[in-house]
């Protein structure tokens, strides 16, 4: 389920790499603003084939929250 | 030369569809070949008989989903059946609505809420739901309907009017963001059409409204539905942000 997870945060925010997942919170780095918050949750929803719940998709504030909220959809 | 206005392997939803204007859409897309996914807010079984009816009529998948539209849980169960079912969303009609008259002073907040709720808050929570499966498509259509009200005003109408103005303005910034994903975003604005929500008027009252349209004619339930179908079909991929008004030329 981490593999998917990663390449689409890899794709979505256009990341080299993520050494440090720590630091991928939404509005905190560059690359994660709204519309690739959108960009980055149209991918998950791709990957894991569901739709996510609004709340859901509000919560998804950090790469830590994506792994917990898409357990739910794994 | 292809059929532009096949809706053949597409997948409509409409709220507001067990009756009038929301009902002849449904028939109009059905004939065209769509798969429907129909939202009434009460009286299943009639819901049921309608999309029995629709199916045997013309040979489509209809799907019927009872909620209260004002409510975000009832647009988000219309658009996961259509991924659950289809994977993809191309046409959301936003046509539920309601008419409750009141004049200024007078106007109970039930009323109010109920007519922001459902003319309003439905088709936010409607665009929001579509817009994200349709971005995982090619793209979409999403029409709301709104009112010659909306647009003019009208007396003891300042609560519908309020509310139909609203989708005219979410509209207009919708088409404008989801412009770039392809999804366009219409309103059509209708005038006096014979619905239901006309045949409690006074015969006077009546009399006076079809005196104000140019055409001088009530407008049917078809007239409306046959322009949500040149906004839902590829007759219109290059029309978005638009008011299109269906009023045979009325004057409020």
């Amino acid at each position: 389920m981490n593999d998917k997870i990663d390449t689409v945060f890899l794709e979505a925010l256009g990341l080299d790499n993520l050494d440090d997942k720590s630091i991928l919170k939404y509005n905190e780095i560059e690359a994660w603003d709204s519309v690739a918050h959108m960009t980055l949750i149209a991918g998950l929803e791709d990957a894991f084939d569901c739709m996510l719940d609004m709340d859901d998709i509000i919560d998804m504030s950090s790469y830590d929250m994506a792994v917990k909220i898409m357990a739910k959809y794994a | 030369m292809p059929d532009l206005l096949s809706l053949a392997g597409k997948v409509a939803i409409i709220t507001g569809a067990a009756r009038g204007i929301g009902s002849a859409i449904a028939e109009n897309f059905a004939a065209r070949g769509a798969s429907l996914i129909l939202n009434a807010r009460s009286d299943g079984e009639r819901l049921d008989a309608y999309c029995s009816e629709l199916k045997s009529s013309f040979n489509v998948p209809v799907v019927g989903i009872l909620g209260d539209i004002s409510k975000a849980e009832t647009s988000s169960a219309l658009v996961a059946s259509a991924f659950s079912n289809y994977r993809r969303l191309d046409i959301y009609v936003n046509n539920a609505g309601v008419l409750l008259d009141g004049l200024i002073g007078m106007v109970p907040q039930s009323d109010i809420d109920e007519s922001i709720g459902v003319n309003l808050i439905g088709v936010l929570h409607g665009i929001q739901s579509a817009a994200r499966l349709m971005k995982r498509g090619d793209g979409g259509s999403i029409i709301n309907i709104s009112s010659i009200i909306g647009r003019v005003g009208n007396q003891g109408q300042m609560v519908y009017a309020s509310s139909k103005a609203g989708v005219i303005g979410a509209t207009l910034s919708a088409a404008k963001e989801l412009a770039p994903a392809n999804i366009r975003v219409n309103v059509i604005a209708p005038g006096f059409i014979d619905t239901d929500m006309v045949k409690q008027l006074p015969t006077a009252k009546f009399d006076e409204r079809i005196a104000s349209i140019a055409m001088q004619r009530i407008g049917s339930p078809d007239d409306i539905a046959n322009a949500a179908l040149f906004l839902g079909s590829d007759l219109s991929t290059y029309v978005t942000g638009q008011v299109l008004g269906v009023d045979g030329g009325m004057l409020v």
